[in-house]
């Protein structure tokens, strides 16, 4: 047996209703490495996170920690034993300050009260350990996405917590971030902290992983050292055949403008103008920050700006509202799925007919067999995988769920469609047939605009790419000297 | 029984119709008096206006919202009617009409602090409530009206056939609002809106427009609940209506509509209505105490809702995504 191993789960059975979640699987992990844990969605990566950190118990199996069999596990063992997890929705309080949040639960008092001073100090202190700058008195809702993330690892860390759970971290990072990210992971790996990290980012395993265990459809699949292996390899092993990500260029686009904005100016955005042409895949690069979403967000109506021309068809319109965008012919699939693009509660038939309802209704009445056919179409069209669609969209993975907010938009018919970050989170298999409906989008005529913070996908994808810096557009690129340099450049604001 | 079916499932689904049953079948045995044509009549026409109000209700509490007016909003169309009739010398048909725009005029004021001004549903509404009731006490002065023409007694206390005319209503509301909510693209509307404000408004749903329906159309059930029960009375009385929204609430979350938005069928709350009718109803044919009658209802909604939860909670846990 290896000496150096900290965490080992072994022969880890876990049965939902109608889905055998994990099959027999096992993970180790060793001290002080870095071990990825990838596979595409359903894949039973975040079943054996749960089960890891006590949220679930296995059905059969077991766990060891430093070779001694640990039971019962649950929230509060696992926190004991050293195991943290730092999720992609944190569990920070938004209106306590960064020291109250770190020590939720475990308040320093003197006497009956809470020790404010000695919190905030202890808290300086576990940052500057980790080369971390954040003021422990502020307040959280304050932070970026970034610092949030931040304030979760020092609560990890003055846990003393020995493993560390990464689930998808970089997710919601810029590159600058995620740099700093690597850093402190390994930072914290040199100090003999354990590292489990989930991504579907299989560019950046190269840069910070150890080793890599592959599952697919609950089932372990295999464990490599990152030294003998390659993308393509990883890719084979999580989908269980070769696919290569390849980006379907669409035909070229017409020359007939279809949406032109000039002179948009809000709070953030300065002076935008650009056109959009019919069949067009536009991408829109940049830092997060930069304000692409800003301009998403202007376009359909949903900020106030505070002057702006938006033409469509060369006709002038004012979308003051997204139902006015909308009519206009602008259809918005938002960044953030779960908060504003899907309805949880209602089934994927309810879903897909939702933002074009009026379309199958007599009057106020929803016409039945109308609606059946629409959403069937779409069904098929998008291949959402479910054994029903009277069933809810919660129970389904993020790319299906992805696909039923593309369904829901695609069932009427825009003339401009604006993607903000349409695969982020989700698996290799759902994002290549999310790139492929795409080309199929502009090859009938509609404008696309496509923002994405994933470099190879928006070179890939687009045929011209603006890049946005700190609110304005910094240059424009065409497809045929494009490259990852050149975007990160004028990201950058390096002109 | 049909293929594939449950005991397990169907009462997992819809629970309440049993628990329903079994209050039903309680006192059915317990009492000789309970299962007489009179008395299922009576029982529903009592549950009439509980009924009538539990529909715009629901409405509301589906859109995450919340309504404590109906209380107040039933007082006042019940004294604003009696006074154009008593003291204006309307018609009773058009007395009613207006009454019933009162009502629908503070659904609106409702709708517009909440959405403009931004006032939470829960807030808007305790203060409106208590603002109505006011208005209510200064319209009559404190005493109660009366003395209406006869021909107005027939909504609160005519029959068509053995059917009371209130049961009629309250059927037909029923009605309305089971088309309105599951058949109508509203109804979709207010469910998405209900479990995801933010993605319903990115779906182009005018999320301001839908709230003023819902708690213009829940203040109109209760004006008609208003109407329906200064028939029955044959008076207006200040007083009218004071705590009856809770009563309300009680019905639409006993019936599984969820207090957080979003799920939930009309159907249930049908369940919901009768549970509290024939519990009512039953407990007095029992001569039980009408403070322990507090009592066992209050425990009654604790229980059914428990169970629901807890039903809901297991089969999650069971069924957490892989």
């Amino acid at each position: 047996m290896d000496e150096n191993l900290i965490l080992e789960a072994k022969n880890i059975s876990k049965g939902f209703p109608g889905v055998q979640a994990l099959d027999n699987v096992d993970f180790s992990l060793r001290r002080g490495e870095v071990h990825a844990l990838i596979g595409e969605n359903g894949a039973g990566k975040s079943t054996l996170i749960k089960i890891l950190t006590g949220a679930h118990q296995p059905d059969s199996g077991e766990i060891l920690l430093e070779s001694k069999i640990l039971t019962h596990l649950n929230p509060h063992t696992a926190m004991e034993a050293g195991i943290s997890a730092i999720y992609q929705e944190f569990n920070l309080i938004p209106y306590l300050t960064v020291a109250e949040n770190i020590y939720f639960g475990r308040e320093f008092t003197k006497s009956a009260f809470v020790d404010m001073d000695k919190m905030n100090d202890s808290t300086s202190e576990i940052f500057s350990a980790i080369d971390v700058d954040i003021n422990p008195r502020l307040q959280v809702s304050e932070l970026s996405v970034a610092y949030k993330q931040l304030v979760e690892i020092g609560k990890a860390v003055s846990q003393n917590s020995r493993i560390l759970i990464f689930d998808e971290p970089t997710a919601a990072l810029t590159n600058k971030e995620t740099e700093n990210l690597f850093k402190l992971i390994k930072k914290l790996q040199s100090e003999n902290v354990s590292i489990i990290y989930i991504s579907h980012r299989l560019e950046e395993l190269q840069e910070i992983a150890d080793r890599i265990t592959v599952y697919r459809d609950g089932k372990y699949i295999d464990t490599v050292n990152i030294e003998d292996t390659n993308r393509a390899d990883l890719i084979s092993l999580m989908v269980g055949r070769e696919l290569g990500v390849d980006f379907p260029k669409p035909k070229p686009a017409l020359d007939e403008v279809v949406l032109e904005v000039s002179g948009l100016k809000s709070g953030l955005l300065k002076d935008i103008n650009f056109k959009l042409r019919k069949g067009e895949i536009l991408g829109f690069g940049g830092l997060v920050g930069a304000g692409r979403t800003e301009v998403a967000r202007a376009l359909f109506g949903l900020d106030d700006v505070e002057s702006s021309e938006i033409k469509i068809h060369g006709k002038r319109v004012d979308n003051k509202s997204p139902k006015a965008a909308i009519a206009n012919g602008i259809g918005l699939i938002p960044e953030d799925r779960k908060d504003q693009g899907v309805l949880l509660n209602l089934s994927i038939r309810e879903n897909i007919s939702y933002t074009f309802i009026n379309r199958i209704s007599d009057w106020i009445f929803v016409n039945r067999r109308r609606e059946k056919n629409l959403v069937d179409e779409f069904q098929s069209k998008l291949s959402i995988r479910c054994s029903s669609v009277e069933q809810r969209v919660s129970n389904l993975s993020g790319g299906n769920q992805q696909k039923v907010v593309l369904a829901k938009w695609l069932a009427g018919d825009c003339d401009v469609l604006i993607f903000d970050e349409p695969t982020r989170g989700i698996d290799v298999g759902a994002k290549q047939e999310i790139y492929q409906l795409i080309k199929e989008l502009a090859e009938e005529g509609k404008g696309i605009i496509f923002i994405s913070s994933e470099m190879p996908e928006l070179i890939g994808m687009s045929e011209r790419i603006i890049v946005m810096h700190e609110g304005s557009i910094e240059g424009e690129l065409n497809a045929a000297e494009v490259n990852q340099e050149k975007i990160l450049d004028l990201a950058s604001g390096n002109d | 029984m049909p293929k594939g079916f449950s005991l397990k499932k169907s009462i997992r689904k819809h629970g309440i119709f049993y628990v329903c049953i079994v209050v039903f079948i309680f006192f059915a045995v317990a009492s000789d008096a309970f299962l007489t044509r009179n008395n299922l009549m009576n029982v529903m026409r009592q549950v009439s206006m509980l009924g009538i109000t539990a529909v715009g209700m629901t409405c509301v509490i589906l859109t995450s919202g919340i309504d404590l007016t109906v209380g107040s909003v039933l007082g006042l169309t019940g004294t604003v009617a009696a006074k154009l009739m008593v003291e204006a010398g309307f018609h009773p048909v058009a007395a009613v009409i207006f009454a019933l725009l009162a009502a629908c005029l503070f659904g609106a004021l409702s709708a517009f602090l909440i959405t403009s001004v931004r006032i939470p549903p829960l807030i808007t509404t305790l203060g409106l409530m208590g603002t109505i009731r006011g208005i209510i006490y200064i319209l009559c002065g404190g005493l109660p009206v009366y003395g209406f023409t006869k021909a107005f007694k027939v909504i609160g206390q005519g029959y068509v056939g053995i059917i009371p005319v209130p049961v009629i209503i309250m059927v037909l509301i029923f009605i309305i609002g089971h088309l309105f909510l599951n058949r109508s693209k509203y109804g979709r509307y207010i469910y998405g809106l209900g479990g995801n404000e933010e993605a319903a408004r990115l779906s182009g749903v005018n999320i301001r427009g839908m709230k003023y329906l819902t708690y213009m159309f829940s203040s109109l059930c209760a004006g008609i609940a208003g109407i329906v029960m200064l028939s029955r009375l044959f008076s207006a009385q200040p007083t009218t209506g004071a705590g009856f929204e809770m009563n309300v609430i009680t019905a639409v979350v006993l019936g599984g509509i969820s207090i957080a938005g979003g799920e939930g069928k009309l159907s249930g709350v049908v369940a919901g209505v009768l549970i509290i009718g024939v519990l009512t109803n039953g407990m007095i044919l029992l001569n039980i105490d009408s403070y322990w009658q507090m009592v066992v209802q209050g425990i009654v909604l604790l229980i059914a809702v428990g169970v629901d939860q807890l039903g809901k909670t297991l089969h999650s846990k069971s069924k957490n995504e892989a």
